[in-house]
């Protein structure tokens, strides 16, 4: 089995987020980035899918050369080559065409990404391949499997799960469930500076979009305490303050 | 001209965020001087379409058929682009719901239109088509300009109001073909919990932490949400311990939710579920820590131990509800 996993180089969970002063762009100076989660799922399924049944899994990100620690801690983890595609993921859009251009032909069974990337959250990627590519495509995969060239999948929706069937080829982005994400180990990490990075140049992509500004949430106004043992009273601000029950 | 909203249904029935959607179009179309046309795929009964028009719809598209009783990504998405290409629109607005965040990228690309997913209010049209959703997972908001032709936007549930404004509505048979191979990805199975609240649209979201101490006190959390008509939810901790499931883990690596109350009790408030709960109108925190971050970016708490508190407050509610019902 031949499988793509696109992934995107996002600031760490922890980060405290901040933009400049004009508001327009994201401070990312002494900001730490890792691997999108969910994308990190989506490797580490496919890593399994390929373990299980052979195959190779070959990473791809959209991104400047700063981004190649992050490529290759994918390869650390498992992956077996690597691609990065040279500019910078200006939207869903532009990223989805250079998967789809850089994909065409190659003969992929399977593409993941994760369910959306924890900075900007388009949710978007996957889809778009799909159509790109006229191949069906399942978004917020908690499950795949993969059995005689066709997969069964389980995708999250409101209040439950959907459980579909789908040939080969296909596009599917993941969320928590699909698999839990590996620590590389050090043959793992060793082995990585070695495997093949190549770099890609962009194919051009109209712009239908533009991030314009950036703010960041109001913060509380000051905690209101209620007593313990007076926990009657929060049901009444509750009602008559907040007006929420 | 035409604004199209695609109005989606949970087992042929509309739900509280098919409205707000329908509201929110309506508000668009009000905006740029056009009318609301929506389109509805699968089985819904007539009576079930005419309720929209409570909404400002004038206009509705159904299609139906035993191929598309369940949704299918690609055959609604070629729906969807022929009924937008028939009503001449210059906006399709859908829900950000799991379904509707997989079928208007697919969508976009066969329109050529730019997308904005997750808008949490309506768009500036004073200069351009500004949109407003919220990035770096709950910890920003961003204003997305869009400047192609056709716009497409998917709304967060709970972020706009369902206005009435009740219209005249013509209902028509929609019949688009639809190609063959857009019925690859079938649907199998449908799996959901009749008794439960689904987290993402919940108006309550009653959540537990590590301070709960394992899976076997999660009874007072399900009964508090009972009480409240809540949804339940749980930080990252308690999922990966597998003590709930990952459907229910609110935080920015999780499900974010935007409820008008959600009490997050034993939860301690690291930085990655505060960016899961920050568009919350009203939050609770109930934690035995009085230095628990989450107590600074709260409205109402209160210093103790849940398993002392959560019974009190579950009598509380009870009291609350027999006296307001």
């Amino acid at each position: 089995m031949k499988i793509l996993v696109c992934i995107s180089n996002v600031p760490d969970t922890t980060t405290k987020i901040n933009f400049s002063d004009d508001k327009k762009s994201f401070v990312s100076a002494g900001v730490q980035f890792i691997i999108n989660p969910y994308d990190e799922i989506a490797l580490t399924r496919a890593l399994e899918l390929t373990e299980a049944q052979s195959g190779t899994v070959t990473v791809l990100n959209v991104g400047d050369a700063s981004t190649e620690p992050t490529i290759r801690k994918a390869l650390a983890i498992g992956a077996t080559d690597s691609v990065r595609i040279n500019a910078l993921p200006r939207d869903a859009y532009f990223v989805a065409k250079q998967v789809a251009a850089y994909a065409a032909g190659q003969g992929f069974d399977l593409i993941l990404t994760g369910r959306e990337s924890i900075d900007y959250n388009g949710s978007q990627v996957a889809a778009m391949i799909g159509e790109l590519l006229d191949i069906p495509s399942v978004s917020i995969v908690k499950s795949l499997n993969v059995e005689n060239g066709n997969a069964i999948l389980e995708r999250e929706i409101e209040g439950g799960k959907e459980v579909l069937n789908c040939p080969l080829p296909l596009v599917a982005s993941a969320t928590e469930g699909m698999a839990e994400p590996r620590i590389p180990n050090m043959r793992g990490i060793m082995s990585a500076r070695t495997k093949p990075l190549a770099v890609v140049e962009a194919v051009a992509v109209p712009e239908m979009q533009a991030y314009i500004s950036y703010d960041k949430p109001a913060p509380r106004s000051q905690v209101k305490l209620v007593s313990n043992d007076d926990v009657k009273n929060l049901v009444t601000l509750l009602h008559a303050e907040a007006k929420v029950i | 001209m035409s604004v199209l909203v695609y109005a989606e249904n949970s087992g042929g029935k509309f739900k509280k965020s098919t409205f707000e959607t329908i509201s929110y179009g309506y508000a668009i179309a009000q905006q740029l001087g056009t009318e609301l046309s929506l389109i509805s795929v699968g089985e819904v009964s007539r009576e079930e379409l005419e309720r929209t028009a409570q909404y400002g719809v004038s206009k509705i598209l159904t299609v139906s058929g035993d191929q598309l009783k369940n949704f299918v990504n690609m055959a609604y998405a070629s729906v969807i682009a022929s009924a937008a290409s028939s009503e001449n629109a210059t906006v399709v607005v859908m829900a950000a719901s799991f379904t509707g965040k997989g079928l208007a990228p697919r969508l976009a690309v066969k329109l050529e239109a730019g997308l904005v997913d997750g808008a949490i209010s309506l768009p500036d049209t004073s200069h351009g088509f500004v949109v407003r959703k919220g990035a770096f997972s709950g910890k920003a908001f961003a204003d997305v300009s869009l400047t192609s032709a056709i716009k497409i936007i998917t709304l967060v549930p709970n972020s706009y109001q369902v206005n009435d404004n009740p219209k005249p509505v013509n209902i028509e048979d929609y019949k688009p073909s639809i190609k063959d191979t857009d019925f690859r990805a079938m649907v199998k199975e449908i799996v959901r919990a009749a008794d439960k609240v689904s987290l993402p649209e919940a108006e309550i979201v009653v959540s537990g932490g590590r301070g709960l101490k394992g899976p076997e006190n999660w009874g007072m959390i399900e009964e508090l949400a009972n009480l409240l008509g809540a949804a339940t939810a749980c930080s990252k901790p308690v999922s990966d311990a597998h003590w709930r499931p990952h459907s229910e883990h609110v935080g920015q690596t999780g499900i974010a939710v935007s409820p008008n109350l959600y009490i997050a009790i034993g939860i301690s408030g690291a930085i990655q579920h505060l960016a899961g709960v920050s568009s919350s109108k009203t939050i609770v925190v109930i934690n035995k820590d009085p230095e628990a971050p989450f107590f600074k970016s709260a409205d109402y708490g209160i210093v103790g131990d849940a398993f002392e508190i959560v019974p009190k407050l579950i009598e509380a509610v009870k009291e609350f509800k027999a006296v307001h019902a």
